[in-house]
């Protein structure tokens, strides 16, 4: 119902993504709970998602990888702080690739009428972790030689 | 582009008058003086803004007799363009799956798998 709206401001190590859905706040927050549901959506159709665990309760872990077409493994993991809730889903965020760089993400769903706004809030450890995560983020670019630039600077503008 | 340089350019990118500057630069290469004109800032002040932004490679800067030019360099523009549109792109393709499963949980809600209850939910540990 909306474009996600991602903000990644120079020299803050956070990313925010924002996004609407038509649905009720429990049903976008079930999505992201529920790994029956969660494997259906997370990760672009090329990749292929593969959960290992996936505990959402208070000290619960969870992993999953993303295969690409050429076989090469992408795999993820963290921790669940608090019991998840509409109010908030809190965890923490390692990629394999690079181990002992690990986000902090929180997961809020704020509801508008018959729409959900759903809030992530990525944590970096610094702008360094943050630019690198962008940057490595399943290495399947897509090479957009297009001018993306005013967009971005629209993006970068502070305030 | 290397990750330092990345941050270069971030960090060039964080100040309005360096943003006003590239965009003005877009339109073609320019003066220390005609940059410094819509601003209420001298000219000294403008030349450390063209520093940090010819430090990090967005412009270059020549002469011509005994002006100094400077250039946009669109190359790090386009490559920070390419690094948040891949991330971009991951979360736009996520999020449209996501509103087709909703739809979908929404026309068939005896269809839909799970519990819905987090707290109980074991996942597919093996």
């Amino acid at each position: 119902m909306s474009k996600t709206q991602i903000t990644a401001e120079p020299g803050i190590p956070q990313i925010i993504i924002a996004r609407g859905f038509g649905a009720p706040r429990d049903l976008v927050y079930r999505a992201h709970v529920d790994p029956e549901l969660l494997v259906q959506w997370l990760g672009p159709r090329d990749l292929t998602m593969t959960i290992d665990h996936y505990d959402a309760r208070n000290g619960g872990i969870w992993r999953y990888r993303h295969q690409d077409a050429e076989g090469n493994q992408y795999g993820f993991h963290g921790v669940f702080h608090g019991d998840p809730s509409p109010n908030a889903i809190v965890q923490t965020f390692e990629f394999e690739g690079a181990p002992g760089h690990v986000c902090l993400q929180t997961v809020t769903f704020a509801e508008h009428g018959d729409a959900t706004l759903m809030r992530t809030v990525m944590a970096f450890q610094s702008v360094e972790d943050r630019d690198a995560m962008v940057a490595s983020d399943m290495e399947r670019g897509t090479r957009d030689s297009g001018d993306r630039l005013d967009e971005l600077l629209a993006k970068l503008a502070v305030g | 582009m290397v990750d330092d340089q990345l941050s270069l350019v971030f960090g060039a990118l964080a100040d309005p008058t360096r943003r006003a500057i590239l965009t003005r630069l877009a339109e073609g290469e320019a003066t220390v003086a005609e940059l410094a004109a819509p601003f209420s800032m001298s000219q000294p002040a403008i030349s450390r803004h063209l520093k940090v932004l010819e430090h990090a490679g967005l412009i270059s800067r020549s002469r011509r007799a005994t002006a100094r030019l400077s250039h946009l360099e669109a190359e790090p523009l386009r490559e920070v363009a390419t690094w948040l549109a891949r991330y971009q792109r991951f979360w736009d393709e996520s999020h449209e799956r996501l509103d087709d499963l909703l739809a979908a949980l929404q026309a068939s809600p005896d269809n839909s798998p799970g519990s819905g209850q987090a707290a109980t939910q074991e996942g597919n540990d093996t």
